[in-house]
């Protein structure tokens, strides 16, 4: 297993590189004329007006708390999924309890609106 | 001869190892097998930008009736190429209060992580780049590292659109993540193993056929993963001016949009080996070589129907975007995922499990179905735009 | 060949982890935290759990990070990069953490580990799939349990803002 892992460590070196020979290709050869006008922000074509800070609604931290949740959830799955035909029936009753769990704190997510978009 | 032909690719990467071997160590022949196929694989989004490009501008152009490129190169066929010189030539503009090292990073680990999905993919029987033990997982985690790209992107270009885009975008991934996994893991249940390698010999039957729903809730979150219509809100010019990635210009922007290409055709292969045979197809177990022929064409089956789909349907609101994955997605993976499960502990035989598993499938898809239209029949009567 | 994998694993690891308390930007922090958990995954590589490797980059780095760099985010603090670094006490808590390192590596060096005999099974999944539904199964639901109580609490607490 560890050559597959080698092979994987190899290919992430080249993944990697070949992005950054691109750039480095890309400096060679692109004109560098820096300007005020150019290198303000864009804001619909006008200067910019107040800080580069927008509210953050607590909204986005919500979703990405139920999905911390449910990808710990699908993890726990997988190992299940695999060896789930070598068991015998009380693995599914095991499963069907967890996820059952699961499906009411969606519920209650859903009920309190921890899943709509304001 | 023939035999060798049969076998092609194989038969070539075996000669090729036995020829090198004649002069260099053992370890120096794996690390330069190794370089090989990952230079291959490497330049696999690379390729998919080239050609879909093409493809896709022609085919929403005919969708539109209207021809797409046909300037360079007959049928428009350099297009692609012409676009990559204009974008390595074009200037690099980068803002003045951009965090400069995370803004130059994050195109990089973009376009990597499109390029880390190809190492698990199998092209035909014994050509994959590693089958690992948790194939199937790992293309989901090399999915997971973009949101982190995602928001290093739109964070350091120091602008709010970029910024509001980003979560916008990181908001959109994660959702529509977990329906994913979900169907993903129902395959996994069926055969019990998750080497991708694996997943394609054990489908004598294309599982599309036993888990239709499963494909479907798999290709829709596919779609909102890599980002294109009709779950495109984040791209589109009308509503946020290409969100995140508004502040990068030349080759920066352009592998981003390698990525994205990229990402297209990986999420097709890997629908492709998990739903569609893979690699398999009439002949391949005389002649292996057509293994990849077969792959490619299912994979450009998909991408067109994609395009297609992009082509053709308006964009969701991004409300209706998330609620969708929320509350009807994830519940309908989860009931197909035990229903399966439920399934496969029946002591019946082979042939009417999977019978019973396509029953479960349809049923479902007709329920999540109809409470969809009457949740939309009540949304419109509360709307007042449809006469109750 | 494993013994160099491990000291650049370990390298980056450790250097990813000082550059996460000594960066002023608190989004840097959370960008080299996530090199370090990269460098976690490829040592658990080298352990052969490469079940936990996945699960390492999936969860912390694919779901952990972005909330904790969310969390960063919805704080104020972030934007001001040039918050003190140093406060009053360094020095005596400089020497606590001094003490607490001499110990941990008197320890760490004088305890005889014990080493795990024999060969690491091929199939990990399907033996951790097994024991999750055979010996451990009470934790497996109690984990369920806490993972509902943690989501409930954490909507409960995050929703008094609005």
């Amino acid at each position: 297993m560890l050559p597959q892992y080698a092979f994987i460590a190899v290919f992430a070196i080249i993944a990697f590189a070949l992005p950054i020979i691109g750039l480095i290709i890309s400096w060679l050869i692109r004109p560098k004329k820096p300007n005020p006008a150019k290198n303000a922000t864009y804001e619909c074509g006008m200067e910019t007006i107040g800080d580069t800070w927008v509210q953050f609604k607590a909204q986005y931290y919500l979703y990405a708390l139920v999905f911390v949740v449910f990808d710990v959830e699908a993890i726990f799955i997988f190992p299940w999924a695999v060896a789930y035909n070598k068991l015998g029936l009380y693995a599914l009753i095991e499963m069907i309890l967890f996820v059952a769990v699961l499906v009411g704190g969606l519920l209650y997510a859903w009920r309190k609106g921890a899943l709509d978009w304001h | 001869m023939i035999n060798y032909l049969s076998d092609f690719f194989v038969n070539l990467a075996r000669s090729w190892t036995a020829w090198i071997s004649g002069f260099l160590p053992v370890w120096a022949v794996t690390v330069v097998n190794y370089v090989i196929v990952a230079v291959i694989l490497v330049m696999m989004p690379v390729i998919a930008t080239l050609t879909l490009t093409w493809m896709e501008r022609k085919v929403i152009g005919r969708i539109q009736n209207r021809i797409g490129p046909n300037r360079v190169g007959p049928w428009g066929i350099f297009q692609a190429i012409a676009d990559a010189v204009k974008m390595l030539v074009k200037e690099d503009i980068v803002p003045d209060n951009a965090d400069k090292p995370v803004f130059n990073i994050a195109p990089i680990l973009i376009a990597a992580a499109a390029c880390l999905l190809w190492a698990v993919l199998p092209f035909g029987r014994n050509m994959i780049g590693a089958d690992l033990n948790i194939g199937a997982l790992y293309v989901i985690a090399i999915g997971s590292f973009t949101t982190v790209a995602v928001l290093m992107a739109g964070w350091s270009s120091n602008n709010k659109f970029a910024l509001i885009g980003a979560f916008r975008v990181v908001a959109q991934l994660l959702s529509y993540e977990i329906p994913m996994v979900l169907s993903v893991a129902a395959v996994v249940l069926l055969v019990g193993t998750m080497r991708m390698g694996q997943i394609v010999e054990l489908q004598t039957v294309p599982f599309v056929f036993l888990l239709p729903t499963t494909f479907l809730i798999y290709m829709l979150s596919a779609i909102a993963e890599t980002g294109r219509a009709p779950f495109d809100l984040l791209e589109a010019d009308s509503e946020i001016v290409a969100g995140y990635f508004v502040e990068y210009s030349g080759l920066k922007f352009g592998w981003f949009y390698i990525a994205e290409y990229g990402n297209l055709m990986a999420v097709a292969a890997i629908a492709t080996t998990l739903f569609l045979g893979g690699w398999r197809g009439p002949g391949v177990a005389a002649v292996p070589a057509l293994g990849p022929f077969y792959f490619a064409v299912k994979i450009l089956v998909i991408v067109f129907v994609l395009m297609w789909i992009r082509g053709t349907l308006p964009r969701f609101r991004i409300d209706q975007m998330l609620g969708f994955a929320w509350k009807v997605l994830v519940p309908a993976a989860l009931a197909n995922l035990l229903w399966v499960a439920i399934v496969l502990k029946l002591p019946v035989p082979t042939a009417l499990q999977w019978l019973l598993i396509l029953a479960g499938n349809l049923i479902t898809l007709v329920v999540a179905l109809t409470l969809l239209g009457r949740a939309a029949k009540q949304y419109a009567a509360r709307r007042g735009l449809v006469s109750a | 060949m494993q013994q160099v994998a491990f000291a650049v694993l370990s390298l980056i690891t450790l250097g990813a982890a000082i550059m996460v308390v000594t960066t002023p930007s608190l989004l840097r922090s959370a960008l080299w935290l996530i090199l370090a958990f990269f460098g976690i995954a490829g040592i658990f590589v080298l352990l052969n759990a490469d079940f936990l490797a996945i699960t390492q980059i999936l969860v912390y780095i694919g779901a952990i990070s972005t909330l904790m760099i969310f969390a960063v985010m919805l704080s104020s603090k972030v934007m001001d990069p040039h918050q003190p670094r140093f406060n009053e006490q360094w020095g005596l808590v400089g020497g606590f953490s001094a003490l607490l390192f001499v110990a941990l590596a008197a320890i760490v060096s004088r305890v005889v580990w014990p080493v795990a005999q024999g060969e690491v099974p091929v199939d990990t999944i399907q033996r951790l799939g097994a024991d999750f539904v055979g010996p451990y199964v009470i934790p497996f639901e109690i984990a369920s349990v806490l993972l509902v109580v943690a989501m409930i609490g954490a909507i409960i607490i995050a929703r008094e803002r609005e």
